[in-house]
């Protein structure tokens, strides 16, 4: 049993909706008790889909336990493809009916139906959202994707696998992606889930090669086609300037064309706002980063090699991918964190002394009650992670986006140094947010004590130090606290002056 | 099918259709979104899994609170296989959860669908972990599963697990009128206001704001329902000797006067009395109405079922500006608690008890009523087939009870429409 604040995913039929919704003229079925109909705001209100999802429940209530919850199964599967007519029928339960033991594959299969009927089994209990989109995708692929033989095409083919309902930017990243393989000479065959059919699916043999977005959701099923049809994937997530050139490249050799002139082509707006004097500032901002693998490992890249951020705590909430996040955590020299307990990756970020975090929707709370600016990067979403206007994060454009979404929080260069000169100014106070965000209508901070009495502790802060500390911005203070207290323990020092305290800044630099 | 009504005795002729399909409705759990701000040193523990924690963090209007008072003990597959032992997880989990939130007075142990299937016994765990931490702490336990509840029913199984822990009243203590179900503070306050000023003494309401505080309550209670989905509340209330109040719910004018009057009777306040405290008030809100009226009056509606607040709302809408209902649907019914709201409903409109969304959605779709009331999951694809929706999350989420609140209310129905009329993409 583990107690949850917070969830990083749903559970795994969230998973299987996300990829059912994505598609067209696939109906799921899903075995489930009154109430976890609540999943279908997800997509109405979150993702503002104008369709309701393309799932029927079975709601079934303590009165339906004691009678036939197995005929209720296959009644709402029958209504379901008499009205809703599909292609093909995914059938499944929820965490509530895999305790019933209804078996909802075989009740599909003795109806007779005269369409594929692809049965899930999701353990609820063991596995959550994203494995759950990723065993859909594969079991779909699996039962629909034939054999074909390859048909003479001008240019080479590749399948885009990954994008699904409720996928973060995942909407405009295909677009992005589109774009970049028309210019590379390279058709599409199938996309999907999003917008595929199982037609479609049936015919994603056709393609040379596989283009996946999302490990998360198209791994599994990407490594089947290969063992299935001998079609390989590229592995570059083109996520920032670099990723998105070695992408090309990638492509470029999957594809057997040549890139260099796309290569020695544009890059975006973002190098050069990079590189331009204003983000100076930028240099070294501590930056905490947390999310679904894929995002956390291809943001951080971007952070330091792209920004000139430092990375200190990269971390991800998919153990299944811990592995990816471990190797990228070790490249920063940072510990990685791989959890999906809240209250543990609240703290690592509190310790971590971050500038900026760049998370979920969760760490947007954790930043805001650590008056930690927050820029976030991806799912778990929201609302207001479907923006209206185009904002990728693949690619060139995808580049330009992330230069905005990720400097944006930040306090401009020259604010900062206003508020580190003059830090007595009453409307500059302590933990003042950004100007350009509102932050004038900030709560006042009560001042914590400046001297804090520690019975435990050997080390005694002068007034003067204690003084002296409250002028380093609160962000780093407790940083500078411990890099000052490390610093006269090793010295053997009893008592911290402010002499100690530069001496210490000194030693560590910063 | 249709049955005829047999506990309404004042509209016989009123039909209530039943239907039975597949179910677009919150489980009882969502339930804890509004409890868990209402009942300041409570916490709600949900004992069940994954798709409960997603559902009140999805329903809760995605994390207003970055504490919040509630939490999720997910089971996982050691406690299914037998390897865990649950109780001991279970206490591992409280003292966890204890430990990080020493304010908390009252801790509910929320069972769920999965913890009901699997026969998890939170009563009894709820006596053992009482036991182990009072006078601090006190748990008490009720079921939100959606196998049994349907959202607002999750507030009456909570509300009733309150009331055989409250205080018991004294046959010599005076008579107090209690007022029962979850109101906005603001709304608590305006009635408790009027109802003193008129001159009732004691006024209790339930759940009180604070676990301390909850009423006494016996047989010289008299008690007001001020929710229409209150069934098993009120028949604990009822067990413990206290004397129920029919009445209208206090929705609009003529519902909180009725409802008022109600109590004031039972108190033995006289109707001049009633007539002058009340005055200006009802003036109030009848001319708030006004400002509505002309929007909505003639205007077809459609409810889809979700909070039980479904009956009350068509009266009042019907009654107090003039709108004409279609099909009035409401997850369950309770006779007898909405009598006289029955009998105030046009005689010729269409009540289904339950549900069955698809077909429901083809008879909307074929009435094209000028407002749908329906949950999040419709309301989009609704508006996207062009027809206008109420999100009726928000009727349970706003403060729309009494006198001053019967704009606000109206408001609600007629913001929708206005909104079309001023777009022009």
């Amino acid at each position: 049993m583990q107690l949850t604040l917070w969830t990083y995913e749903g559970p795994p039929h969230i998973g299987a909706m996300r990829v059912c919704s994505a598609m067209d003229k696939v109906h799921y079925v899903l075995h489930a008790p009154q109430g976890d109909t609540y999943a279908d705001l997800l997509f109405t209100m979150i993702e503002r889909r104008d369709t309701r999802p393309p799932v029927t429940y079975t709601t079934f209530q303590a009165r339906d336990l004691g009678s036939d919850t197995a005929e209720l199964f296959k009644n709402a599967a029958k209504q379901a493809c008499e009205r809703f007519k599909p292609d093909a029928l995914v059938v499944g339960a929820s965490c509530t009916a895999e305790l019933i033991q209804d078996d909802p594959g075989g009740l599909a299969h003795a109806l007779g139906l005269d369409i594929p009927v692809i049965p899930l089994e999701l353990p609820a209990y063991q596995r959550k959202e994203n494995w759950g989109a990723s065993e859909t995708f594969y079991q779909i692929t699996r039962a629909l994707a034939k054999p074909v033989e390859k048909r003479a095409h001008p240019r080479p083919l590749c399948n885009i696998l990954g994008p699904t309902s409720l996928g973060f930017r995942h909407r405009d990243d295909l677009i992005e992606i589109r774009n970049l393989l028309n210019q590379i000479g390279v058709d599409v065959n199938v996309v999907a889930p999003l917008s595929a059919t199982p037609a479609d699916i049936a015919r994603l043999g056709e393609a040379d090669f596989n283009v996946v977005m999302y490990r998360e959701v198209a791994g599994q099923a990407a490594s089947w086609l290969q063992r299935a049809f001998g079609q390989k994937s590229t592995r570059t997530i083109p996520i920032g300037v670099g990723a998105t050139r070695a992408f090309i490249q990638e492509v470029g050799e999957l594809a057997g064309l040549d890139v260099s002139h796309i290569l020695a082509g544009s890059k975006g707006r973002m190098p050069w706002y990079s590189r331009s004097v204003d983000s100076t500032y930028l240099t070294g901002k501590r930056v905490f980063i947390f999310g679904d693998a894929t995002h956390a490992v291809a943001i951080a890249d971007v952070a330091a090699k792209e920004l000139g951020f430092k990375i200190v705590g990269l971390g991800t909430y998919s153990r299944e991918f811990a592995r990816e996040i471990r190797a990228s955590a070790e490249t920063y020299g940072v510990e990685p964190l791989i959890s999906d307990d809240y209250l543990d990756v609240e703290a690592a970020i509190a310790e971590s002394g971050a500038e900026l975090v760049l998370g979920t929707q969760m760490e947007r709370h954790i930043a805001k009650r650590l008056r930690v600016p927050c820029a976030v990067i991806s799912a778990p979403v929201h609302v207001q992670d479907f923006p209206a206007r185009y904002s990728p994060q693949m690619g060139f454009e995808g580049a330009n986006v992330l230069f905005d979404t990720l400097v944006h929080p930040l306090m401009m260069g020259l604010e900062e140094h206003l508020l580190g000169m003059f830090r007595g100014d009453h409307e500059f106070r302590d933990g003042a947010a950004p100007s350009h965000l509102g932050g004038g209508d900030a709560p006042v901070q009560t001042p914590e004590p400046i001297v804090t009495v520690d019975q435990t502790a050997s080390l005694a802060w002068s007034l003067d130090a204690e003084k002296e500390l409250r002028k380093i911005p609160f962000f780093v203070r407790s940083k500078a606290r411990r890099n000052t207290e490390r610093f006269a323990t090793e010295r053997g020092l009893a008592r911290i002056d402010v002499e100690t305290l530069y001496d210490a800044k000194a030693h560590f630099g910063r | 099918m249709s049955l005829p009504l047999g506990a309404c005795a004042t509209s016989p002729q009123l039909d209530i259709r039943q239907e039975r399909g597949q179910r677009e409705v919150f489980c009882g759990l969502t339930g804890i979104v509004w409890l868990h701000r209402k009942i300041q040193d409570a916490f709600f523990l949900v004992v069940g899994s994954r798709t409960c924690a997603h559902l009140i963090q999805s329903a809760a209007g995605v994390m207003i609170f970055a504490e919040p008072r509630f939490a999720t003990a997910i089971i996982d597959e050691r406690d299914l296989a037998g390897l865990a032992d649950l109780d001991d997880e279970l206490d591992g989990v409280v003292t966890r959860l204890i430990a990080r939130r020493p304010d908390i007075k009252l801790l509910f142990l929320v069972g769920s669908c999965p913890s009901e299937v699997i026969k998890l016994d939170l009563s009894r765990a709820a006596q053992r972990l009482s036991q182990r931490m009072r006078p601090a702490v006190r748990v008490l336990s009720y079921s939100g599963s959606g196998i049994e509840t349907t959202f607002t029913q999750g507030e009456d199984a909570c509300l009733a697990a309150l009331v055989p822990q409250s205080p018991l009243q004294l046959a010599t203590q005076e008579p107090s009128l209690l007022i029962v179900g979850a109101l906005a503070d603001v709304v608590e306050d305006q009635f408790r206001r009027l109802l003193s000023v008129m001159g009732i003494k004691h006024i209790d309401f339930l759940p009180a704001r604070h676990a301390a505080d909850m009423p006494a309550i016996g047989p010289q209670t008299k008690f007001l329902l001020a929710q229409p989905f209150l069934t098993d509340t009120a028949r604990a209330l009822e067990a413990r000797g206290a004397q129920h109040l029919p009445a209208l719910f206090p929705l609009g004018e003529e519902g909180t006067t009725a409802w008022l009057w109600a109590a004031a009777q039972a108190f033995g306040i006289p109707r001049a009395t009633f007539d002058a405290v009340t005055a200006s008030s009802r003036e109030r809100a009848k001319q708030s109405l006004s400002l509505h009226r002309e929007q909505l009056a003639g205007k077809r509606i459609f409810f889809f079922p979700d909070s039980q607040l479904e009956v009350p709302l068509a009266r009042f809408l019907s009654r107090e500006l003039g709108m004409e209902l279609t099909e009035v649907g409401t997850p369950y019914l309770h006779r007898r608690h909405l009598a006289d709201e029955l009998a105030h409903l046009p005689q010729d409109v269409t009540l289904v008890e339950g549900q069955d969304v698809d077909a429901q959605l083809d008879r909307c779709r074929a009435q094209k009523p000028d407002l749908s009331v329906c949950g999040l999951g419709l309301a989009n694809p609704l508006e996207a087939e062009g027809l206008a929706t109420k999100w009726s999350i928000e009727l349970v989420f706003t403060p729309v009870q009494g006198y001053e609140q019967t704009g606000d209310l109206a408001e609600l129905f007629a913001r929708p429409l206005r909104r079309r009329e001023l777009l022009e993409v």
